[in-house]
């Protein structure tokens, strides 16, 4: 460290700040350019009847995905009944009970599972659902979102948990309260508020899976109430459209393409917005 | 905290009348929490018993062969296993460096008004759907990487086997892009927690000896950082290996090992994804079930291997997922 390098060093500092920050810049620009896509191409043809109309045939133009909205959200209704109360009490079981070993298996096993590919998950239900069922179905395409949200729900679950002080445990105890009550009426009731952002989290996540659905809830041109029918989804839909020769399809694949993206951005940046407040009380 | 609650003494803890309740609670959120462990099994005895007729019929020839012809019913897996590892480690190659050098600028080099928003956004970037990137992918990218990148490539690279072949613009490479941009913030945001988790000591001693500012991120916290930022990587490659939606869009469904990165390919999500709901014959469904198999060992043992990684790293502190 002597004075003839010390320019060099300097000089060798400013080049790294400039690197990282063009990398900093080079990660941001695809959202920047998908967004401006997304916008400029299918923000025109976002109308009412988009919103409110089946898809029209080829040739005809017009039309919208109605029923693709309604049937994600059928989905993962069905999927918040299933992996919700699993993942929830799961994460309560890795926050207030069991030994160090078993729940470090249990993270463990759950963060591996988060890691498996969603294809794989609908090979799953489609042998366990779809094939003794004799057809695809939305039922189908529920249980896969729903198993797929658990490990991430029981993960966010713990995690709030722990952040409820454990003075609050104490204070329970010592009036005597039996333990499940404290942790339901206490401990949960204290973090609902994170509780229900990790679970919104975990639906926006699989509000976007369309491999999983592609041979589980497999789409449908048309409104379904049956649980029994294959039903459509955004994800599904904007693929079907996606890949079809049609510019008329294209347009419907931009358009839902952004609702779909608004829905999940929105979702994620509220729920920030919410956990920040919920740091700075607890901090 | 588990051991702060088991600490107390077992008079407060057998309090409060109820144990009938308190015992069900336990077993109930017990039983839900090994859940997990079932699901994993599921998974597994699922797949394999998918493949059980295409593991009697071709045995560990799959593995080994690059024959996939549905129409003859001989299946070989080479293709796909080819097309996913090429994919992932062109991502990788993207990926890494930019991801890295990215989350040393949001936590060591950074004005500090800038890194709150910019971690947003890039956390934003993350929940991007992979369909919306792959529509992307094809109406967008790949036309210019046809009409644009490609073909200067070939004409400056073109004497690599790499770079020639003819350009159909959805290739190799332009799934290994559309990879590099959807593991891109998931590696920097890991490998963000990670290097805020380096003890602030490091980087002090490292001042107090005079070095600059990237001299006490190179010295004190790269190199302290090391294996958890290792491990950030392996995560990104797991989502990599598996990633399906985006890459079917961007990569052409090419069923042949070709050297070209011009050349159309299939992975091994892609390659089931894409024929899954056409395949009638017993035989094809089982090689397709196969498929997975392979694909859900791989990104197991990866992602167990980047758990570790960042589980003895960063101790129960950081929260390793997504």
């Amino acid at each position: 460290m002597t004075a003839p390098n010390h320019n060099w060093r300097k000089f060798k500092n400013a080049l790294m700040q400039a690197v990282t920050l063009a990398c900093a810049i080079l990660v941001v620009t695809p959202l920047v350019l998908v967004f401006y896509h997304l916008v400029k191409e299918g923000f025109s043809s976002i109308n009412w009847a988009f919103f409110t109309q089946l898809p029209k045939s080829v040739g005809e133009s017009g039309g919208g995905m109605a029923n693709a909205i309604v049937g994600t959200f059928i989905l993962l209704g069905q999927a918040a009944v299933l992996g919700v109360p699993i993942g929830v009490l799961g994460g309560v079981f890795l926050s207030e009970y069991g030994s160090s070993r078993l729940n470090w298996w249990v993270r463990f096993t759950a963060d591996v599972l988060n890691g498996v590919p969603s294809i794989t998950w609908g090979m799953v239900v489609y042998a366990l659902v779809v094939v003794p069922m004799k057809g695809f179905s939305a039922l189908a395409g529920g249980i896969v979102l729903g198993l797929m949200i658990i490990p991430l729900v029981m993960r966010t679950t713990e995690e709030v948990l722990q952040l409820v002080p454990n003075g609050y445990r104490e204070a329970a105890f010592a009036l005597g309260i039996a333990k499940w009550r404290t942790i339901v009426q206490i401990v949960m009731r204290t973090a609902l508020k994170g509780i229900v952002t990790g679970v919104l989290l975990a639906l926006a996540r699989v509000a976007g899976e369309t491999a999983p659905l592609l041979f589980t809830a497999f789409g449908n041109h048309f409104w379904t109430h049956k649980l029994t029918d294959p039903i459509s989804a955004l994800p599904l839909q904007i693929f079907a459209y996606a890949i079809s020769p049609y510019d008329d399809w294209h347009r419907q694949a931009w358009a839902g393409a952004l609702v779909l993206l608004l829905l999940v951005l929105f979702v994620n940046a509220g729920v920030r917005v919410l956990t920040r407040d919920r740091f700075k009380r607890n901090a | 905290m588990n051991e702060q609650v088991s600490n107390q003494p077992a008079a407060l803890r057998a309090r409060g009348g109820s144990h009938f309740g308190d015992r069900a609670f336990k077993w109930l959120t017990l039983l839900m929490a090994l859940s997990v462990f079932a699901l994993i099994v599921l998974i597994g005895y699922e797949l394999a018993h998918g493949s059980k007729l295409a593991l009697q019929k071709f045995g560990w020839h799959f593995l080994v062969s690059s024959d996939w012809d549905p129409v003859n019913e001989q299946f070989g897996a080479v293709p796909f296993i080819f097309g996913t590892l090429v994919s992932s480690a062109i991502a990788l190659l993207i990926a890494v460096p930019i991801s890295i050098a990215t989350a040393v600028y949001l936590t060591e080099l950074a004005p500090l008004w800038l890194r709150q928003p910019l971690t947003m956004f890039i956390e934003l970037l993350a929940a991007v759907p992979s369909v919306i990137l792959g529509l992307w992918g094809i109406f967008v990218m790949v036309p210019w990487l046809r009409d644009h990148l490609f073909p200067w490539l070939q004409k400056t690279l073109g004497f690599l086997p790499l770079f020639q072949g003819p350009i159909y613009g959805v290739s190799m490479l332009s799934a290994g892009i559309i990879l590099a941009i959807m593991i891109v913030p998931i590696i920097t945001s890991i490998s963000r927690e990670i290097l805020r988790s380096v003890p602030g000591l490091q980087r002090e001693a490292a001042y107090a000896l005079g070095a600059t500012r990237w001299e006490v991120t190179r010295i004190a916290v790269l190199s302290y950082a090391k294996k958890g930022l290792f491990g950030a990587v392996i995560l990104g490659l797991g989502r990599a290996l598996g990633e399906t939606m985006a890459v079917l869009m961007v990569s052409g469904n090419g069923m042949r090992v070709s050297w070209s990165l011009f050349a159309p390919v299939s992975t091994l999500a892609t390659g089931i994804a894409g024929q899954f709901t056409e395949a009638t014959e017993d035989t094809y469904i089982s090689a397709l079930f196969e498929l997975g198999l392979v694909l859900l060992g791989v990104t197991v043992l990866v992602n167990a291997l980047a758990q570790l990684l960042l589980k003895t790293f960063a101790g129960p502190g950081v929260k390793p997922q997504q």
